[in-house]
């Protein structure tokens, strides 16, 4: 591919949340802070910037994925879910954040935005984790309010609904 | 935006990037699933000037049992290999360190060839590779080498790769008959970075103890015909000889306590 000098500003055009967007970013820009200051998709929030807190997790292709740890322009052409994008055309909860809300599992709610992509990519994966499992993967989140206990309950939840229903 | 500033090149294939590691040399780094890298761009911890992408090359995502190895190519995901379904009967050992690395979110795109470049002193694939006795494959525009692990990790953060070689694939050794396999771990929390991490693994003629996080590098030692008795004192003059690192997280003499516990573990486990 040719290369991106590094004060060209490179045009990006991805699938966010279903619908087509597009921007202009240098290599150097971070997927969060395009997201968030180009697109104008506040929903993902920055946290440690380097991989550890979990609050920027966004799903790339449907894989969940820390976004401060991606470039704007590796997202080129591909399909950016946010947490803008679970609920429905109407503004109504989806059912994992409905759960959430049900069981108290969020209190300044900084790090949910995270967590919910993570679930989401990860519910699909596991439509029926263990406590355990759903503990080893919201270990890649940090949460300062709830204990973790709360989401745990909400995550459990969210899947015994879905495999039940 | 925190890196500082670099060019950017996206290789649509192997020898793509093996021809832009020749013309820029030490001055590029190769982006591969960035789990390791972005964080030191954002620290700007490295400055490169051109960074070259790899997580898109098709032709370097490939995981392939061949001549008694699991090759992985330099773009294979974690992930990829963690859901890999024949993994635990291929290599039972990083079947079992597995829920040992990282995060979930962090296994998505980190790649295992980026682990073992990155050579980290206390990381699980490094550790796993030294093990088994597995091979890096070195290529650049010149041509190829086989490194066997034992001889590729130098230091904290260094390796036996040159500035135009790509690490093209690992190898990790398949199972073969009779052999056992144990792997333990400390660390602060779930799938942070280990403290100390233990590997063990048991043939018919003895067994092979691999640390990590100890030393400035992953290291391992062969035990030829030792029975369970003979364990601790072994495991003991093993751990003292070590060379530990103290720092933030654990003094090293507390390393070596770890090493003598875990390795304990993992031996009793794999001669049991």
């Amino acid at each position: 591919m040719k290369p991106i000098r590094s004060n060209e500003h490179a045009t990006i055009s991805l699938r966010l949340n279903g619908f087509e967007r597009t921007g202009h970013a240098e290599p150097r820009m971070l997927l969060c802070d395009f997201l968030r200051h180009k697109l104008g998709a506040t929903g993902t929030h920055v946290g440690c910037e380097h991989g550890v807190c979990g609050a920027c997790t966004v799903r790339v292709d449907g894989v969940a994925a820390r976004s401060c740890l991606m470039l704007a322009v590796q997202a080129d052409g591909r399909q950016i879910d946010t947490v803008e994008g679970l609920t429905d055309s109407d503004g109504l909860l989806n059912d994992l954040q409905q759960s959430f809300k049900r069981h108290h599992a969020l209190q300044c709610g900084f790090c949910t935005a995270g967590i919910l992509m993570s679930c989401m990519d990860y519910l699909q994966r596991v439509p029926n984790p263990s406590e355990q499992q759903v503990r080893d993967m919201l270990s890649g989140h940090l949460c300062r309010c709830t204990g973790y206990t709360n989401i745990v309950n909400a995550v459990l939840d969210t899947a015994n609904r879905r495999t039940s229903a | 935006m925190k890196p500082a500033k670099f060019d950017y090149i996206r290789a649509d294939s192997a020898d793509e990037a093996l021809r832009l590691l020749a013309e820029y040399g030490d001055e590029a780094r190769i982006l591969a699933g960035g789990q390791s890298l972005m964080p030191m761009l954002n620290m700007r911890l490295t400055q490169p000037q051109v960074l070259i992408d790899i997580s898109q090359t098709d032709d370097l995502n490939f995981m392939r049992a061949e001549d008694g190895t699991l090759r992985i190519g330099a773009a294979t995901t974690q992930a990829r290999l963690e859901w890999r379904e024949q993994l635990k009967n291929e290599v039972p050992l990083v079947h079992q360190a597995f829920p040992h690395i990282s995060h979930f979110q962090i296994r998505n795109r980190g790649t295992v060839c980026g682990s073992i470049a990155h050579a980290d002193p206390s990381a699980e694939f490094p550790l796993c590779l030294l093990a088994l006795g597995g091979e890096i494959s070195l290529r650049s525009k010149k041509g190829s080498r086989l490194v066997p692990a034992n001889e590729f990790f130098l230091g904290t953060l260094r390796t036996a790769r040159e500035p135009d070689e790509l690490i093209e694939s690992v190898s990790f050794p398949l199972l073969k008959p009779r052999q056992q396999f144990a792997f333990d771990e400390f660390s602060m929390r779930h799938g942070d970075y280990a403290i100390v991490a233990v590997a063990a693994v048991a043939d018919v003629e003895g067994v092979t103890f691999a640390v990590g996080g100890v030393a400035d590098r992953p290291v391992s030692q062969y035990w030829r015909g030792v029975s369970g008795n003979d364990m601790d004192a072994v495991i003991n003059d093993y751990s003292q000889s070590l060379d530990a690192q103290n720092d933030q997280h654990a003094s090293a003499i507390y390393r070596k306590h770890l090493v003598r516990v875990l390795g304990k573990r993992v031996i009793e486990r794999v001669l049991s």
